[in-house]
């Protein structure tokens, strides 16, 4: 088990290599001056100068990745070209954010897709199975930010039942939307997979063993079926964090949520590149971590999986 | 001669069970309808999709609700919203086919070179896909056209194609690991046929159903990455007729009850990529492929 960890662990880790030296590339071919950039036309030549050499803009190419990575060991991404924070304040300052966002979103979507997923699948071409899967595929092809405004024109705007935009901790009432927008696409997609997971398990012989043992419908549905049918589900919530990150970028945007998607557009807006190199770096581990702890969890919910 | 007529009856019978499937055919009339209306847009719209008709209907058809006469209302400009919609459906399926093209030039040789040989090359290989596959998409995708000075269409469509190779590469190297050892690969090896042509030409039609399917389920992600593009102000540009552009010009107004502008446009893109879903699943099913989604 233990080695089983430590070697998904090192797999992650040319992975996440990958990801730096990519954001990397991509951040220095950009064109345009940093030195100008931070400056403006303030700036004279000897301070240019000063920065450039600050941000060790004058090394070459080499040099400046290997002093990239060696702060990035160090948990240093650098600062921010706009208001000289450190990324890394920036993302630890805007992360709690996102993260009560995506959690309950996915605590939502996975209740809710597993809920309807049985159903729809028990009641298979029932009245709530076509309109719970119409419902599906409708969340799965709406784009998120739109679901969002929808979602406000109809219970903030017109219903007044709920605070339009904004961000109050604590206050439950400004969760509602954005959590629902951000959870809609991982609960249709959860949905359909339960269904379709339920129905394959549904026909195999242990289901049969227990129906023709006596045993009452709901706990063969619920210990025999759904424990199974489940599996591939919680793949598939791994997979979905990735989804979510992207889906909080518009999330956030919409909600004026202070949270690290909105962090990554205005830094886009303001062409804040160490800040842009940052928030993508960190999502990209985000997401490889949560595939970890999904990889190594599976082995507990999975008794078939083998360690070795 | 009759290898050919043995793959016209696979197709032929994939047409078959494709047109029992009631899904899928909505799913094709759907797709055909969008093409439709952006091939014969000039002709079927009622108004020039950019031209403010303050000039010629007066101050208030400027954000006019639906009515007989603009039955989608008006935007702030007073241009005919459902004019700007059908000839948004251009904007989204040039999108749509052009990342689609720039991935599977990318994605298509990649996967085969790595399946067919294998060893360091596809460790290699896959290793890129993986670390692509570690970014959220449309992060990537905004990292990617900051690099690019000013977003245009073009920047939009290259910039997700250089994302989204990495499902059909990956499509396309599993089918070559599965179709590598066949014997009609060793008859061609053994013929001395050059490593190009055994790929192209003998194995890479065999592996077609999948690279279609999943090309085509990759439309309708394509098309929802571009409105988030020009949503977030990193895609089309004003006056483009970009739903996704619509949505975010509109979405000031939606507090006021004027809710037109913001909400036609998200149908019409509900409604294409709901084709293409519809489709690819259609095509999925009917071409008999097992897709990891």
């Amino acid at each position: 088990m233990f080695s089983y960890i430590v070697r998904k662990m090192l797999y992650a880790v040319p992975v996440i290599w990958g990801v730096v030296t990519i954001v990397f590339i991509l951040m220095t071919i950009v064109p345009g001056d940093p030195a100008r950039l931070m400056m403006g036309q303030r700036g004279d030549p000897e301070t240019l100068a000063r920065i450039r050499a600050d941000l060790g803009l004058d090394l070459p190419i080499h040099k400046q990745y290997t002093r990239f990575l060696k702060d990035l060991v160090r948990g240093d991404l650098g600062v921010s070209y706009r208001n000289n924070e450190k990324v890394v304040d920036a993302l630890m300052t805007r992360f709690g954010a996102t993260l009560k966002l995506a959690f309950w979103a996915m605590v939502l979507a996975a209740l809710l897709g597993i809920l309807a997923g049985v159903v729809s699948a028990v009641k298979q071409y029932s009245i709530f199975d076509y309109s719970a899967m119409f419902i599906a595929i409708s969340g799965i092809s709406a784009p998120v930010f739109w679901v969002g405004l929808l979602l406000l024109l109809i219970f903030a705007y017109t219903l007044h039942l709920v605070p339009g935009v904004g961000y109050v901790p604590g206050d439950w009432r400004y969760f509602i939307l954005p959590v629902i927008t951000l959870g809609v696409r991982p609960a249709a997609l959860i949905a359909r997979l339960t269904r379709s997971c339920m129905l394959e398990v549904l026909t195999q012989d242990y289901i049969r063993t227990a129906r023709a043992k006596g045993l009452r419908e709901r706990i063969v549905i619920m210990r025999h079926a759904l424990k199974n049918a489940l599996i591939p589900v919680v793949t598939i919530i791994g997979t979905q964090v990735a989804e979510l990150l992207s889906g909080a970028v518009l999330t956030e945007t919409i909600f004026a949520w202070p949270g690290v998607g909105r962090l990554a557009v205005e830094a886009l807006i303001a062409r804040d590149f160490p800040m842009i190199r940052g928030t993508v770096i960190f999502m990209a581990v985000i997401f490889l971590v949560a595939n970890l702890i999904v990889d190594i969890s599976y082995g507990f919910i999975d008794p078939r999986i083998r360690y070795d | 001669m009759a290898k050919k007529s043995r793959s016209s009856g696979l197709w032929y019978e994939a047409w078959l069970r494709f047109k029992r499937n009631k899904l899928a055919l909505l799913g094709l009339f759907m797709a055909a309808s969008v093409i439709l209306i952006a091939i014969f847009a000039p002709l079927i719209a009622p108004y020039d999709p950019v031209e403010q008709l303050i000039w010629t209907e007066g101050r208030q058809v400027r954000l006019a609700s639906p009515s007989v006469k603009h039955w989608m209302g008006t935007d702030i400009y007073g241009r005919d919203i459902l004019s700007r919609i059908i000839f948004g459906a251009r904007i989204s399926l040039q999108i749509g086919i052009f990342a689609t093209i720039v991935s599977l030039l990318i994605g298509v040789p990649l996967g085969a070179i790595a399946g067919y040989t294998g060893g360091w090359v596809d460790d290699l290989i896959s290793w890129l896909i993986n670390v692509v596959f570690a970014f959220p998409f449309l992060l990537f995708v905004l990292a990617v056209i900051a690099v690019f000075q000013s977003p245009s269409l073009r920047v939009v469509y290259i910039a997700i194609g250089l994302v989204n190779w990495v499902g059909i590469a990956r499509v396309v190297r599993a089918q070559f690991i599965s179709l590598r050892d066949r014997e009609f690969v060793e008859a061609a090896k053994a013929l001395g046929l050059p490593r190009g042509k055994i790929i192209f030409k003998h194995i890479l039609p065999n592996a077609l159903a999948p690279v279609i399917v999943q090309a085509t389920l990759g439309m309708g992600s394509i098309i929802m990455t571009e409105a988030g593009l020009a949503f977030l102000g990193f895609g089309a540009q004003p006056p483009t007729p970009s739903w996704g552009l619509m949505i975010s010009e509109g979405q000031k107004y939606l507090s006021m009850g004027k809710w037109w502008w913001a909400i036609f446009p998200g149908l019409a893109i509900m409604y294409t990529v709901l084709a293409f879903n519809f489709l690819g699943d259609g095509l999925r099913d009917a071409l008999d492929v097992r897709l990891k989604r």
